[in-house]
């Protein structure tokens, strides 16, 4: 999704009169408006549901094994929906984890199928060489320097770049699409006793259970900082005119669509 | 209408018939390698069924991870039991000589087994984890005897398909697939660190079922009942989990 561009109605370029706007090339492909949404929705019934869980047991350890009766890593300064759990507050919050177990597993199903669709088009369709990866001028460290730089001025971004990704966002993107995403997935599915008695590696290489969910709450956390910093530059950059082209595949107005 | 839509309709009715052919066959097949679970209605299903297929396709014979005695917790949490009822107490001032193990439905030879009787059967130990739904775990040797040996001795008939067992508790039952059953790793537990299985750990019989959650491995075992059919039994869901909001597959 586009972030820091002005308002789009100046940006783009007049169609042609006898050139319909449909024969445009959309902002965005149908599969990624498919996929861009399925995940959305997906991701914050994984993250409500998440959080859920964790109200059950609001504590972090590292190593293989961790309960109230051993020392943690850190526990967050919430109250607990089990009166076992020490927190410091007079009262225990309703169990959850049924519905939230079964979501979070739902939806994590939902997560995977669609983003393994996303990603094998994404390479025969070339979107991640094209769209995604750095390239030319942009590859470089003063690209992204300067595109910091400007982000840190608050800078309105130049024509040019309404209709496709700076250095930036690339990054951000494939960090997210490449290293958090499927870190996420591992680090929950280290956490499955049937999982890890077929693939034990996957939980040994993270140095025990506790350290996978340790390290699965920390990706989560950081998918969610990429959740607010891209909902926060797509409100930046015009809400409704980005939120629309992600929906629409189009920077138009909703009177091109007729 | 004209004659591309009419087209294009034919052929979207035609995929969708494919799809739905598809999705039927898929189904059928399913249901034939017993991918299906107890609690695969409503609108948590399709993640669940999908658990539990996946977990009967990839793990049939995988073993949970074991540990060395070294690694074995020294706090291994109790969690919390319910309120033991007084025909639970009046057992244990007896030291549980009384305890009984009922077996029956599908077996030849249902009976009752004394705790003495099943320790009298070849003991195994194993040091595995015992980890919560909720995020927390100890690890901790079990010795019992394998759920498969007292089977044996039961004489399972040929179309059972399931193993239900029952707590003290009346609240408290679960089931597990004829895979779990009889998987090596699957025990009647108890005894725990090398003693007898302590009360707060599910003593003096529990079930462990290692590649499940904690919840899976009940705890105050008093009654097996092996069985083709969960609608049987309680709501049909195949445990007292499902019932309470909570998946019949624990294996994540």
């Amino acid at each position: 999704m586009g972030v820091m561009q002005s308002a789009p109605e100046e940006l783009v370029p007049v169609p042609a009169p006898h050139s319909p706007s449909t024969a445009q090339p959309p902002r965005h492909t149908a599969l990624v408006r498919a996929t861009h949404w399925i995940i959305a929705l997906s991701f914050l019934a994984l993250l409500l549901s998440g959080i859920e869980i964790v109200i059950s047991h609001p504590r972090f350890y590292w190593g293989e094994n961790g309960n109230v009766l051993t020392p943690v890593l850190f526990k967050l300064p919430i109250p607990s929906s089990r009166s076992l759990v020490p927190t410091g507050y007079g009262y225990v919050l309703p169990d959850q984890n049924g519905w939230s177990r079964y979501l979070h597993f739902q939806s994590a199903w939902l997560v995977v199928l669609t983003g393994l669709v996303y990603v094998a088009a994404g390479f025969v369709s070339g979107h991640f060489r094209k769209d995604l990866l750095p390239s030319g001028e942009d590859a470089s460290w003063r690209a992204l320097w300067r595109t910091i730089a400007s982000h840190l001025r608050f800078e309105r971004p130049s024509a040019a770049e309404a209709s496709s990704y700076n250095v930036l966002q690339r990054l951000t993107y494939l960090f997210v699409i490449f290293a958090l995403f499927p870190l996420v997935i591992w680090t929950g599915l280290a956490m499955s006793p049937a999982f890890t008695s077929a693939f034990p590696a996957s939980v040994t290489l993270l140095g025990g259970r506790q350290s996978a969910r340790t390290i699965h709450f920390f990706v989560a956390m950081s998918l969610l900082l990429f959740l607010l910093v891209h909902v926060g530059m797509v409100w930046f950059a015009g809400f409704r005119s980005r939120t629309r082209s992600m929906i629409t595949g189009r920077i138009e107005g909703p009177l091109e669509d007729a | 209408m004209t004659d591309l839509s009419r087209r294009r309709l034919i052929k979207a009715g035609l995929a969708a018939a494919t799809g739905f052919a598809g999705l039927g066959v898929a189904a059928g097949l399913a249901k034939n390698y017993g991918l299906i679970p107890p609690d695969h209605g409503g609108i948590w299903g399709a993640g669940e069924t999908l658990n539990y297929a996946s977990y009967r396709l990839l793990t049939n014979h995988s073993m949970a991870r074991e540990f060395s005695r070294s690694e074995i917790s020294t706090k291994p949490l109790a969690n919390e039991i319910p309120p033991l009822s007084d025909a639970f107490k009046k057992l244990q001032a007896g030291g549980f000589a009384d305890w009984r193990l009922t077996v029956d439905g599908m077996v030849d030879r249902p009976g009752m087994f004394s705790l003495e009787q099943l320790k009298s059967y070849p003991s195994r130990s194993q040091i595995t984890q015992l980890a919560c739904e909720e995020g927390w775990s100890y690890v901790a040797e079990w010795t019992g005897v394998p759920l498969a040996h007292v089977l044996e001795v039961a004489g399972i008939k040929r179309q059972a398909k399931y193993v239900v067992y029952f707590s003290i508790d009346p609240e408290w039952w679960d089931s597990i697939d004829m895979g779990d059953a009889l998987h090596p790793q699957t025990y009647l537990a108890y005894g725990m660190n090398g003693g007898d299985l302590p009360v707060g750990n599910g003593g003096p019989l529990r079930m462990r079922v290692p590649r499940q959650l904690g919840y899976k491995s009940v705890k105050f075992i008093t009654r097996l009942a092996v069985t083709d059919d969960l609608r049987k039994f309680g709501k049909g869901l195949g445990s007292a989990s499902p019932e309470g909001g909570y998946a019949w597959f624990a294996g994540i």
